[in-house]
């Protein structure tokens, strides 16, 4: 009698346990995918000529929605504000300057070489290659996921990108394919799922 | 319109002027000041050049309304300090200038460069005066005064 009791004691427990697990374990692989779709959306805003325009892997920024070289002969410089003579704050002042079509912010400046989001040839990288760039702690000015958010909610130069102001003939910059308050709210979600990155090169 | 108290070569001015006018024609039509040249009006020949709080800007591109509180040196004013004379008597001596439109933005570039980077290399030169175009292509002659300049400054230091 004692035996039986004891024997679904146990196997009660054990399917208790399972149950569990396998209640805990759903919710992480929903996560995982949602960061992954969350993801997407992001991806999609760093590589669009307002952000990726200054996360170039040569010596130079690019402009426009074509994403040509930057006129005048601009160079990236050592620190990425350009060199003593051409400097980007030569042109690019603190906020944009419409009448003159010239884009502005705080601290205008390219994003150092270890965030490069395209190669040597200015082709966009995979967005498996960029989210392994965004998360390498080594290479993203030692930022974790909430760090990321914060400096995707709140950065100027970020910022900047959904109000870019008006090219030189008068027309408005295009902006990113996702709002500004969805591209955070994309952003926390993949945070939250632990800032999944897809797989591949 | 309205009224912009402005730091140029040391004195202060006011002037009344639509907040949209580039700083360009500001010193040249309300101030007088025409040592700074037109060029493009795109900031893609330098010829506008002036410093900014020690920063050489492209006066063309940048309306007055930006400037705050930050003070303009121009080509009348540069030769109040050691390195801006010393490099316009580099020019003087490498006889740099043929029309002459765009040196003045040269030389604000040049001491820029200097101010930046006291012993260039070619590089550099390359680099720091690759936005300041010469249509009369006295290239050869500007890196030889930058070259002179930057020894007069060492011999002075």
């Amino acid at each position: 009698m004692f035996a039986s009791i004891r024997l679904l004691t146990t196997v009660f427990v054990l399917a208790l346990f399972a149950i569990t697990i396998s209640l805990a374990a759903k919710p992480d692989r929903v996560n995982t995918a949602a960061g992954l779709a969350a993801w997407d959306q992001v991806y999609s805003v760093l590589v669009s000529p307002r952000c990726i325009n200054c996360h170039t892997a040569t010596n130079y920024p690019q402009q426009g929605d074509d994403r040509h070289r930057h006129f005048a002969n601009v160079v990236r410089g050592p620190e990425g504000f350009g060199v003593p003579g051409l400097n980007c704050m030569s042109c690019h002042q603190e906020s944009n300057a419409d009448s003159t079509g010239v884009p502005g912010g705080p601290t205008w400046h390219l994003a150092p070489l270890s965030m490069q989001w395209q190669d040597v040839n200015d082709r966009p990288l995979s967005s498996a290659a960029v989210c392994r760039a965004v998360t390498d702690r080594s290479k993203n000015e030692d930022m974790d996921g909430p760090s990321l958010l914060k400096h995707h909610a709140e950065a100027d130069l970020v910022l900047w990108a959904w109000n870019p102001g008006r090219r030189p003939d008068g027309t408005m910059r295009t902006l990113p394919p996702i709002s500004h308050q969805e591209f955070v709210a994309a952003t926390r979600t993949w945070v939250e799922a632990g800032t999944p990155c897809p797989k591949g090169r | 319109m309205a009224k912009y108290r402005l730091t140029v070569n040391g004195s202060e001015k006011t002037v009344d002027v639509d907040p949209s006018t580039p700083l360009l024609w500001v010193l040249r039509e309300e101030l007088k000041l025409t040592g700074t040249k037109y060029g493009c009006g795109i900031s893609a020949c330098g010829a506008c050049t002036v410093h900014v709080d020690g920063v050489a800007t492209r006066s063309c591109v940048v309306p007055v309304s930006l400037i705050g509180k930050r003070e303009i040196v121009t080509i009348e004013g540069v030769a109040s300090s050691p390195l801006g004379r010393a490099v316009q008597h580099a020019w003087v001596e490498k006889d740099v200038v043929q029309c002459g439109y765009c040196q003045s933005g040269q030389i604000m570039s040049a001491v820029a460069l200097l101010k930046g980077t006291p012993s260039p290399t070619d590089k550099d030169v390359e680099e720091s005066m690759g936005g300041n175009l010469c249509r009369c292509a006295t290239y050869v002659r500007i890196r030889e005064a930058i070259a002179s300049a930057s020894r007069q400054i060492k011999g002075a230091a």
